[in-house]
């Protein structure tokens, strides 16, 4: 028995494997799902809400949803692209973001769904959160003001580095990365070549002393924006 | 304090074409004798405050948002004081010469700003013509100065991409990083620069002529407009050779005798002192030895000019001297001649952008440098208004703990002051307050061509004065602290 699995994302005819995910056939297909707290080398983790599709009318997270034969996913509507612009737009308000000097600027994944999406400026008043700073590891600095939860640290550090330094702790708008340790980053085993560093798509987890050695115009997003190198496998097909 | 009782209060506010916002007031009696006039700076900035508990090397791309007029310089300025904390003594001839090119760009960009768009129209319409005319789009609807105005336009322009292809943008870059820069300089751009050059060789050059022969032509009233005897600081390098990006501090006074020379960028605070007034948010720097009152002193063109032994390019360099000449090889005190040694620096700019583009260690060679890190650093360089003063203190964990900023502006808080006062007494007192004399005090003040957005740095040491007045004017009560 063939486990290849065909369904429709907004009316396109894709062709996935018994066990993928919505993101998974969708990216294989070369139709991007935009999204943050996924990463490729991570499992899933269905937080950040922002591949939010409507899978036969019903709103799921592509990232963890399955596909199955016939399923009517929709992608690109009007009302989902609003509920993501919202999403990012919280998560602006909800931290302190200030890209302007910002050292991820230009690779920062929230920055570039911000810019596909088209957002100038949040609609949500700002709500300037006292967040700190941890410097106390040698190679690793934490900005939290930046941190938009997506848990990919958690994922990275439990899964992949094996050592689960990062954790979520407190709910709703406290909720913050907590550390295992009782008070400075320092005092964990975290090391600058671990993957919770790597998988930081905002400029939270950064390796000390980095900062601007990729010019203007050299960074990840500087002229394509974020999402167009798995668009480019459609045109290609 | 003057008591303002019967005394009728003008105000101009804005000043209008100068970076930032700023107002002056003028106290006046019934027979319009000014009793006191003053530059206020009525912005706050805070930048020395926020930018502590940040990482050392966001340092020099946070710092810059200060202006979006010369970002460049605090940029430059600030990677200048990390470059010593990283213990980068000496840079990379690629770090180096990139960072230098950075900054000619900066300021031909800047003078060119100042001189066409923001002064012109007062030199060339005259003090007191139709404010209506008296603008820079006034100059491009006029077509004896369209052409004038159009060459304005691109050598900014030109210096704006000088920058871009240096720090990534036009405004706020990013290509200067503790210990060198992020880029070379590809043979395709260079190659786009190097074919305008002798254009903006030329332009730079007419408009320097321009200059010169208006201040000529009218000597007799600008001399003593505005003008009073000031020491003078700048940096030089150690030969004394005019050096805009690198060096030491030297500062004569107005009659060219040394006060100091050589001093290191790490001993400025042993020189330097501030003093914080209750009327404005920018302080009044001061020759340590001098004290407050004889202390103050001059920065920018005019500075520089006077500082300098030579300047290292030739058609500067003969302009300096016949500058010089003015004023029989003394300093030169004339406030409004500020315009005239800009535009000798905006030609000696476009002379090094031209030396430096034909550097092939442009396009090769590592970018950076480090050695034995320190804990505190300082970085002055010569930004297009004035030197300028960066210093912080850094912990161990790599985090900034102090800030302090002198900015150009602010080394010539008193002396522009001073030129209010001058210009007030000279052509308002005893007159009728008209629209065209009011613009001569703020041309006193575009002499100095001030940032005041980056100028404003008095947090936690402002002294405060409050005064509660009745609905005539008499004061009731008042408090102050720390004055």
């Amino acid at each position: 028995m063939s486990d290849e699995i065909t369904f429709t994302i907004d009316g396109v005819e894709v062709t996935g494997t018994q066990g993928q995910t919505i993101m998974q056939a969708a990216d294989q297909a070369g139709i991007y799902i935009p999204r943050l707290c996924w990463h490729a080398d991570l499992s899933p983790g269905g937080s950040c809400r922002v591949c939010t599709v409507k899978v036969n009318g019903r709103a799921q997270a592509a990232c963890t949803y399955p596909i199955s034969e016939g399923m009517l996913v929709q992608n690109e509507t009007d009302e989902i692209r609003e509920w993501r612009k919202s999403i990012v737009e919280m998560l602006f308000v909800e931290g302190n973001h200030f890209c302007m000097f910002c050292e991820k600027s230009g690779n920062c994944e929230l920055q570039a769904m911000a810019y596909r999406f088209g957002i100038a400026t949040p609609r949500y008043p700002y709500m300037f959160p006292q967040r700190d700073v941890d410097a106390s590891h040698p190679d690793v600095f934490i900005d939290r003001n930046r941190c938009i939860l997506c848990g990919r640290c958690v994922r990275a550090s439990r899964d992949v580095d094996g050592k689960n330094i990062f954790q979520f702790v407190n709910r709703g708008r406290e909720t913050r990365i907590a550390i295992n340790a009782e008070a400075n980053l320092a005092d964990t085993a975290l090391s600058a070549m671990d993957k919770a560093v790597e998988v930081c798509p905002v400029g939270a987890i950064l390796r000390k002393r980095v900062g601007y050695a990729v010019p203007v115009g050299k960074r990840k997003y500087d002229h394509e924006p974020i999402g167009s190198d798995i668009e480019a496998r459609r045109a290609k097909s | 304090m003057i008591s303002q009782k019967g005394l009728r209060r003008v105000v101009i506010e804005p000043v209008t074409r100068v970076e930032g916002h700023g107002k002056v007031s003028l106290l006046l009696d019934e027979k319009n004798h000014v009793k006191q006039a003053r530059l206020h700076i009525v912005e706050f900035r805070g930048f020395e405050r926020f930018v502590q508990g940040r990482p050392y090397w966001e340092v020099p791309v946070l710092v810059q948002r200060l202006c979006g007029i010369c970002p460049v310089s605090h940029h430059l300025a600030a990677a200048k004081a990390m470059d010593m904390l990283i213990g980068a003594d000496e840079l990379t001839p690629a770090g180096e010469k990139m960072r230098r090119l950075m900054h000619y760009g900066q300021t031909l960009q800047s003078h060119a700003l100042h001189f066409f768009h923001l002064v012109s129209p007062d030199l060339l319409f005259g003090f007191d013509a139709d404010p209506k005319i008296r603008n820079v789009i006034g100059l491009a609807i006029t077509p004896k100065y369209k052409d004038l105005a159009v060459q304005g336009v691109m050598l900014r322009k030109y210096g704006q991409e000088i920058i871009k292809a240096t720090a990534g943008k036009k405004i706020h870059g990013t290509g200067a990083v503790p210990g060198g820069i992020n880029k070379h300089l590809s043979e395709q751009e260079r190659d786009v620069f190097l074919e305008d050059i002798d254009q903006m060789l030329d332009w730079a050059v007419a408009a320097l002529e321009l200059c010169k022969s208006y201040t000529r032509d009218n000597l007799a009233k600008l001399k003593d407009f505005g003008s009073f005897p000031s020491n003078h600081l700048s940096i030089v390098r150690e030969d004394g050779c005019m050096d805009l990006y690198d060096g030491k501090l030297r500062a004569i006074d107005a009659d060219g005798k040394m006060i100091f020379d050589q001093v290191e960028a790490r001993d400025y605070f042993k020189y330097i002192q501030e003093e914080v007034r209750s009327w404005s948010y920018m302080k009044f720097p001061f020759i340590s030895k001098l004290g407050p009152r004889e202390g103050w002193y001059r920065v920018g063109p005019l500075a520089r000019i006077n500082c300098c032994d030579y300047i290292d390019t030739e058609i500067a360099e003969k302009e300096r001297k016949e500058f010089m000449a003015l004023t029989d090889g003394k300093p030169n005190n004339i406030t409004m001649c500020y315009h005239w040694a800009r535009m000798i620096e905006t030609v000696h700019a476009v002379e090094k952008i031209e030396q430096l583009l034909n550097d092939p260690d442009l396009q090769a060679g590592d970018l950076v440098t480090r050695g034995e890190r320190r804990d505190e650093c300082m970085g002055i360089l010569e930004a297009p208004r004035g030197t300028l003063f960066h210093h912080y203190r850094v912990n161990e964990q790599d985090q900034v703990t102090m800030a302090n900023l002198i900015v150009s502006t602010t080394n010539n808080n008193e002396p522009m002051n001073r030129a209010v006062q001058k210009v007030a007494a000279d052509y308002l007192d005893g007159n009728e307050v008209t629209e065209g004399l009011l613009n001569h005090i703020e041309v006193a003040i575009r002499a100095y061509d001030p940032c005041l957005s980056c100028a404003t740095h008095a947090i936690g040491r402002m002294p405060l004065a409050v005064e509660l007045r009745d609905a005539h004017g008499e004061l009731i009560d008042s408090r102050s602290k720390g004055a």
